[in-house]
């Protein structure tokens, strides 16, 4: 048990940042090259100002005509973002650990905010698999992996808060959430949950075609 | 409603579709989609479908998915699943009877009108994806007939309609004589060199509505334009080999338009109310081209107008009475934001204004364009059936008491009329033109 928690606690945590950013890197580098080669006009046609202009937008909740269309999922699909990007970074597990390490801290979320903040990710990720079986626009194009990646997302949150409340076999627990968390970021660059990268890319082409040659809104 | 990978019973409308197929074999399929994935695809493509986490967020955009009952085998995404969805999945061994229907799903179930993009959160170009596969279906010769009639119509007289050198220099001499029957000093001024304008029209204007040319004499001569029309090919600014897909084509239709208003030393091209044509001469040939812009500046009837108006130089008479409403043409409003403009011309020249919702850039398209109404006769019912939508939002404007709809783009024109006929929505349809013709002070 104690090896294999100094493995997922150590060598694995490298392995998976070192996966999660030299993918990306890669990916990256590898879209930027096949656009050179490929779709050259791309960059001809990228306009920084309409680009973020329409990234912005998308970023902003109930700003774009769909947004309003769909309340519920506006309002859901952006807390659940926030908190999936946010809690890792601010919950005071985390940085405790890296306080140990290397000596340095940040600010942290007080217990019930993160507490909180993980039943969202998990009530999330049921809303989405929910929707995802009953809508029939959105049953149509799920595929088996829509539904490994929400697992995948989910499976940190709900190991963390086990591990967290101690309850039973919370040691197991423990090493579950480090591995969930690292297979989670490892699988970023290499899953449907790139679009967390390319996001501001296809959005603000689309936005740059929009803006900068058709002379309209994108939203 | 279709599951996924169910069996369908493909029920294939088009000769051309049917006889195409039966010179193809799996294997030349399975070639030709990855040469064309291979060699004219790139990131984009790539970008699209890796980024597109299937959230159906986009199916709302689209006419067909919300007349057909909100059927997902017509939302945007859907169409992409089943069609360029299925060739990457299976690289190209999609077989002889999938890609028959590919072809109808792309070329006859989408209208490329991009509003699906703006409902996408990552501005997936849904568009884009379904030209991809119409230029596969067209390698493989399996194009619907009629539209690919009119590529070879391009092909072969760089026009859309077989229309002949002589008889587009006729129709226009005889346009010219009818129009002096009304006001003796109208011109149509063939070859003029230095003109200030060039004005072109779509192939089907001399063929079916040779009175628009007409009508664009008087405004231009009450407006005191200094205009000319080539007599040569490179008249036609349509472009049905751009929905085909046969870029090649496409490119060799523009350059000759782009040629003509050069040749003729003009300052700018002034098109007419055709939007697809617009997106061809200012999107989508001069890119092939390898012009970032057209290279010559070039204005939608439109911007003309307002222009006109604007400047005074074309004055009204009586503003046309009847309320009107207006229809936003995805082409020119998404393709080119001239809502606001289209408004202008409408504030100053008509009495009554009623707004039809959704409206400018958010406009539902009217299921004509993109080629589907090229398609002809067998897809009729599809293309109007599928845009159940267009005809609740005219009969909602209609009880607001809208008469006639302003359609500025020739595509527009006959795909509403025909789901104002289907409806039995007793609407009239017109152009800018029509009502400029008939409000404008004109010259003696
Ligand atoms: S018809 Fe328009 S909205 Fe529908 S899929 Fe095609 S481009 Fe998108
Ligand atoms: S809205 Fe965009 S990401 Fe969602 S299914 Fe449609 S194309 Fe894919
Ligand atoms: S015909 Fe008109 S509404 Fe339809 S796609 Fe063209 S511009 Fe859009």
């Amino acid at each position: 048990m104690h090896t294999i928690y100094n493995f997922v606690s150590g060598p694995l945590v490298w392995a998976s940042f070192i996966i999660f950013i030299g993918g990306t890197i890669y990916k990256l580098f590898n879209m930027g090259f096949l656009v050179k080669k490929k779709d050259v006009a791309v960059y001809a046609y990228a306009s920084p100002y309409f680009g973020f202009r329409s990234i912005f937008r998308w970023l902003v909740p109930f700003s774009t005509l769909n947004m309003r269309k769909r309340p519920l999922l506006t309002v859901v699909s952006f807390v659940f973002h926030i908190c999936v990007l946010a809690l890792p970074i601010f919950v005071l597990g985390h940085i405790s650990l890296i306080n140990e390490s290397w000596n340095i801290r940040w600010p942290h979320l007080p217990d019930p905010v993160s507490d909180a903040m993980t039943i969202i990710v998990i009530a999330s990720c049921i809303f989405f698999v929910v929707r995802r079986k009953v809508m029939p626009e959105v049953k149509f194009l799920t595929e088996t992996s829509d539904y490994l990646i929400l697992a995948m997302v989910a499976a940190p949150f709900i190991t963390g808060t086990w591990a967290y409340n101690q309850f039973a076999g919370y040691k197991i627990a423990t090493i579950l959430h480090m591995l969930s968390g690292e297979i989670l970021l490892a699988a970023i660059p290499f899953t449907r949950l790139s679009h967390m990268i390319f996001y501001p890319f296809t959005r603000g082409y689309m936005g740059s075609e929009f803006g900068a040659v058709r002379h309209v809104r994108d939203w | 409603m279709r599951e996924p990978g169910a069996d369908v019973k493909y029920n294939i409308k088009d000769d051309d579709i049917i006889k195409g197929a039966s010179f193809l074999t799996d294997d030349k399929i399975a070639n030709v989609i990855n040469e064309v994935i291979k060699n004219e695809t790139g990131a984009k493509l790539r970008a699209y479908v890796d980024t597109c986490v299937h959230c159906g967020l986009c199916s709302e955009a689209c006419h067909f998915y919300l007349s057909h009952d909100n059927d997902p085998a017509y939302s945007p995404a859907g169409k992409v699943k089943q069609t360029m969805g299925e060739m990457l999945k299976k690289n190209g061994n999609v077989g002889v009877e999938a890609i028959q229907r590919m072809s109808e799903i792309a070329s006859t179930e989408c209208n490329v009108c991009k509003r699906c993009s703006m409902f996408c959160p990552f501005g997936i170009d849904i568009a884009y994806i379904m030209l991809v596969v119409r230029r596969i279906c067209n390698k493989l010769g399996i194009s619907p007939k009629y539209i690919q009639d009119t590529e070879n119509s391009h092909a072969a007289t760089m026009n859309q309609m077989w229309v002949k050198e002589d008889e587009w220099v006729d129709t226009l001499q005889w346009q010219e004589e009818e129009a002096q029957g009304e006001i003796p000093t109208v011109r149509i001024p063939l070859e003029k060199e230095g003109a200030e304008i060039m004005y072109s029209v779509i192939g089907p204007e001399p063929k079916f509505r040779a009175q628009l040319i007409y009508q664009a004499a008087v405004i231009h001569k009450a407006a005191g334009v200094d205009w000319t029309m080539p007599a040569t090919p490179g008249w036609d600014n349509s472009d049905m080999a751009m929905y085909t897909g046969n870029n090649e084509i496409m490119g060799r239709v523009k350059k000759a338009h782009y040629e003509a208003a050069m040749r003729l030393k003009v300052k700018k091209i002034v098109m007419g109310e055709c939007g697809h044509a617009f997106r061809s001469v200012y999107d989508m040939g001069n890119r092939w081209l390898g012009w970032k812009m057209p290279p010559i500046p070039m204005i939608h009837a439109i911007e003309f107008y307002a222009d006109l108006i604007r400047d005074g130089k074309l004055k009204i008479k009586k503003k046309y009475e009847p309320p009107v409403t207006l229809h936003d043409p995805c082409n020119v409003v998404r393709g080119r934001g001239l809502h606001e403009k289209a408004r202008y011309i409408v504030s100053q020249t008509c009495e009554n204004f009623i707004e039809m919702t959704p409206n400018r850039e958010h406009n539902y398209c009217c299921s004509a364009g993109g080629g589907v109404i090229n398609c002809g006769p067998p897809y009729t019912k599809t293309r109007v059936e599928g845009n159940k939508v267009k005809a609740e939002q005219l009969f909602r404007t209609k009880t607001k008491g809208a008469k006639t709809i302003i359609a500025p783009c020739h595509n527009c024109h006959g795909g509403i009329e025909d789901i104002v006929e289907y409806n039995g929505l007793h609407m009239d349809i017109k152009f800018f033109g029509d009502i400029l013709y008939e409000i404008i002070e004109k010259p003696e």
